[in-house]
């Protein structure tokens, strides 16, 4: 392991909470609706966050907990029972119903787990209800789809048969890319989890060997280990280089030749090195800071500093998972500093004095900081854009060298005449 | 428990951040865990701020709950009050902080500041973002003032006779994330300072606790938003006997009832008041022939209080339109939306639930649909054009140009905004009309979508479907040809009512003349 300087901080965050995780995975699994059991702050933040008005009828809900559900939680149960029943009678075509735990419900002890019981023998056949909690005293932003994928596990049937799975959300167009790669690459079997269709699930069991697409599932990973799946250990196929391991790892894991890997991939390697030449251009050399949110922080350090050039000052991380992170921890330079939680007043003040070139933080800070003069990205985009795999390293490039170019455009002298 | 897909409001403690970073100098510590912090970015992202919302989030944990929250609110609150050095504290919970009972409010005001502290207590499973609103400028004027209640004399409104100076007024209610409130107040103020009055406080938008305690030294208050400020210049009434506004200035009818409304408070002669009728351009936009297409057009409006009554009074008053359906999400203005209403004689819906909008607005067939933007996602569905006139806020309602609702300048952008869109739906009624005229060439895309000029499907609509389940009814070759020619915005009535009638008198087969026989029927 490289010398990498490891902080933890506390104190007050700015970062969105696990619900969030919802904006992305109901529309990878189009037949599943997310029924969060919270306030009207949680159905707030989700139609904040996702900026959702375009949809008829979206697949996501919250069920507003109100003065009289907070008096008896018997009666409580009793009104998300009616609440589910309307549901389904106006959504027939709902075939997993995701219960969602909240702040609110969680401390007043709801128990979704025994609500989703009882519903699942009503409604069996018809609807399965599987429940997780996506609240901000649990989880941070991600973590609510480790915690979606979970509760899915006990719902997967077991098959020893010989497999790729892929887990954590891909957009479409990667998945899809990806199992071409590992098709020619002579592994056929290849399966995704989410999958596209809630009712799809993988069969999961000893010869299920599982590549991590994103590097914030710990809970999801613990439990696919106990169901006897083995975890390949590899970086996340961000950037080129990670990638690349990624692939590599896999085909090691199936006995494929490095060789091969290298004689699929070296076009691809290529086609990208040469996309990513104008992006480093912008990019090298200059100073990065990572606020901490998805937990991609880490994986986008080491793709920006090794195959971008910059140079990193802070890499925040919400949450750090050692154990999982540390092929990726392998591949940062040496005295990199990370620093899990947040304490934002005090990050905000070494983001100051550090005179960054470069932010990633979440939409409440961007605005403010670039009116003092510091350019950002915001985080919550790269859960949004398809940014794995070698074909899309200069899409991510792109990501962080658009807002630097948009500065130098805008800051530019040659336009003024008087 | 309340199935929600969408909400036009926020919970309450959104309603306090409005309040706390419309102003200086004022921080609010609010209990609350990470995922709350979400709401910063209606201010930094819809308002586009160039500074963080003034708030401290006490970020607790599941495994805090075990333990002591008490003190990690008090070291939040100590943390922040060295860091930013408020003049003024508010303090407060959300959502999950209400159900640990800590009582973030009282913890604080045992801590020795010298600071004036505002405990809010804002009931987040019963109330929302206007109530929120409302109540934390309450709480802060009644904390920043009540020393000077036992004091002070009653204030007239005549008194600036006496001081041998202009009338003062305050402007109440204007705050962030609040409908076109930035441009709103420059237009009130320069209306007002056109008479002879002066401003003497703007508040919360702008204001520093410091010129909170100077509100006493204006005459009158301007309740320029009742569901902000209501609560508080009632209060002011009570204790300071400081007199407030009823009238809303938006419209022309209301800006000058509003002028005539202020004079008559401060007994200020109102000189110009020929001049007055003269200041927008809206009256004789209104009158000129241009204009005389929109006489009786359809239109539903929805929105917040304030702004769906006044509008409902411009449409009929100013642009003889009808309005043909009218409601709002807020609760606390039910009962003057309901008179509004009544006035019209149409049916008022007040309701949070945006697909119940969606529903009364399907059935009252309007041309136009004044609405948040919400309503402008229903509409374009439905094919009818739309203008915003309400929150809740989207990027587009915080335009770069000047584009105030109030006032003469109101006026204006309010007819440019309710007509163009109409003036789009005639274009489209005309691309529709000529389509098959050589100069046009396939695939000419509307503004509304596909919708809007789509004939094609106009008689195998689920309308249709409908119908013909009940009663079977067949369009003849005639009849079809003649619905076609309808502009496409009443097609979908026309098509309705000559059923309608068909069904009432039996008729089995409709022909263009059954169209004309309903058509006289029903007009």
């Amino acid at each position: 392991m490289s010398k990498v300087e490891f902080n933890k901080e506390t104190g007050p965050r700015e970062v969105f909470c696990g619900l969030t995780s919802i904006v992305w995975l109901h529309r990878r699994m189009p037949d599943a609706f997310f029924l969060v059991v919270g306030s009207r702050t949680c159905a707030h933040l989700i139609q904040s966050a996702a900026g959702v008005m375009i949809f008829a009828e979206p697949r996501f809900g919250t069920a507003i907990l109100e003065e009289k559900d907070l008096a008896g939680l018997a009666d409580a149960h009793e009104e998300l029972d009616r609440v589910v029943n309307d549901l389904i009678a106006r959504r027939p075509e709902i075939k997993t119903l995701f219960l969602v735990g909240s702040c609110p419900s969680e401390v007043i002890k709801l128990d979704l787990a025994t609500v989703a019981e009882k519903l699942n023998k009503r409604f069996l056949g018809q609807v399965r209800f599987v429940n997780y909690s996506g609240s901000g005293i649990e989880t941070t932003f991600t973590q609510g789809e480790d915690g979606a994928l979970k509760a899915l596990i006990p719902l997967m049937d077991s098959s020893d048969e010989e497999k790729l799975l892929l887990v954590g959300t891909l957009a479409n167009n990667v998945e899809d890319r990806f199992k071409k790669i590992f098709r020619n690459l002579g592994i056929s079997n290849i399966e995704s989890f989410p999958p596209r269709q809630s009712t799809e699930l993988p069969k999961i069991g000893k010869n299920t060997k599982v590549l991590l697409t994103q590097p914030y599932l710990s809970n999801t990973v613990r439990d696919l280990k106990h169901r006897g799946c083995e975890i390949i250990s590899a970086p996340f196929p961000l950037g080129i280089e990670g990638s690349t391991e990624w692939f590599l790892a896999a085909a090691k894991t199936f006995k494929i030749s490095e060789l091969k890997v290298h004689e699929i991939i070296s076009p691809l390697i290529n086609r990208a090195k040469l996309a990513l030449e104008s992006h480093k251009e912008i990019l090298k050399g200059k100073r990065l800071f990572l606020l901490p949110e998805s937990q991609l922080e880490i994986s986008l350090a080491r793709f920006l500093h090794n195959e971008c050039e910059m140079d990193l000052i802070e890499v925040g991380t919400p949450y750090l998972n050692k154990d999982l992170m540390k092929e990726e921890i392998n591949l940062l330079p040496d005295n990199t500093k990370i620093v899990e939680g947040q304490h934002v007043e005090k990050q905000l003040d070494r983001v100051r004095e550090s005179n960054p070139d470069l932010v990633v933080c979440g939409m409440g800070l961007a605005n403010p900081l670039e009116a003092e003069g510091i350019s950002t990205k915001w985080s919550i985009e790269m859960v949004f854009s398809p940014i794995h795999g070698i074909d899309q390293a200069a899409d991510l490039a792109s990501l962080f060298s658009k807002p630097l170019k948009r500065n130098q455009i805008l800051t530019s002298k040659t336009l003024v005449t008087h | 428990m309340e199935l929600t897909l969408w909400t036009y409001e926020g919970p309450p403690h959104v309603g306090a951040m409005r309040i706390a970073s419309s102003m200086k100098d004022i921080h609010y510590v609010l209990h609350a865990p990470q995922g709350d912090t979400y709401a910063d970015l209606l201010f930094t992202m819809i308002e586009r701020r160039g500074q963080r919302p003034p708030v401290t989030y006490t970020t607790f944990q599941a495994r805090d709950l075990g333990g002591d929250t008490a003190e990690l609110v008090k070291k939040n609150i100590k943390e922040a009050v060295e860091r930013f050095k408020p003049k003024t504290l508010l303090v407060g919970e959300s959502c999950t902080a209400e159900l640990i009972q800590d009582q973030p409010g009282a913890l604080a005001k045992g801590m020795g500041f010298d600071m004036p502290i505002v405990n809010l207590e804002l009931p987040a499973y019963s109330k929302k973002e206007n109530w929120g609103a409302s109540e934390t400028f309450y709480q802060l004027n009644r904390t920043l003032l009540k020393e000077k209640v036992s004091y002070s004399e009653k204030i007239s409104p005549l008194r600036w006779k006496e001081f041998g100076r202009r009338p003062k007024v305050n402007i109440l209610g204007p705050s962030l994330l609040g409908f076109r409130c930035r441009d709103d107040v420059i237009e009130i103020q320069r209306i007002l300072s056109e008479q002879g009055i002066d401003t003497n406080v703007v508040a919360p938008l702008g204001a520093s606790p410091d010129d909170i305690e100077r509100l006493i030294d204006a005459e009158i208050n301007i309740c320029l938003y009742p569901e902000i400020a209501e609560a508080s210049c009632e209060w002011l009434k009570r204790n300071f006997g400081m007199e407030y506004t009823n009238t809303i200035p938006i419209g022309i009818k209301n800006t000058i009832e509003f002028i005539n409304e202020v004079h008559k408070k401060l007994d200020l002669p109102l000189t110009n008041k020929k001049e007055l009728e003269h200041k927008s351009k809206l009256p004789w936009y209104s009158k000129s022939v241009d204009s005389n297409y929109l006489t009786g057009k359809r239109v539903f409006i929805f929105g917040d209080g304030t702004h769906a009554i006044a509008a409902a009074k411009i449409a009929k008053e100013e642009l003889g339109f009808e309005v043909v359906g009218l409601g709002t999400y807020s609760r606390e203005m039910a009962r003057q939306v309901r008179a509004t209403a009544k006035d019209l004689n149409v049916e008022v819906l007040i309701t949070n639930n945006y697909l119940e909008v969606e529903d009364a607005m399907k059935k009252a067939a309007p041309e136009l649909v004044l609405g948040t933007q919400m309503e402008r996602h229903s509409a374009k569905r439905l094919g009818i054009p739309c203008s915003v006139i309400s929150t809740p806020m989207h990027v587009q309602d915080v335009p770069a140009r000047y584009s105030p609702q109030m006032g003469w300048e109101g006026a204006n952008v309010i007819f440019d905004d309710w007509v163009h869109p109409l003036m789009m739906g005639l274009e489209e009624h005309l691309i529709d009309m000529f389509k098959h005229d050589f100069e046009f060439i396939d695939g000419h895309q509307s503004h509304l979508g596909h919708t809007a000029t789509n004939t094609k499907d106009i008689l195998n609509s689920d309308e249709k479907k409908e119908t013909n389940s009940k009663e079977e009814i067949i369009w003849t070759e005639s009849g079809r040809a003649e619905l076609i020619k309808v502009p496409f915005f009443v097609r979908g009535k026309v098509k309705t009512n000559t059923e309608k009638y068909a069904i009432l008198r039996g008729i089995p087969e409709i022909s263009d003349e059954t169209l004309y026989d309903a058509k006289a029927y029903f007009s």
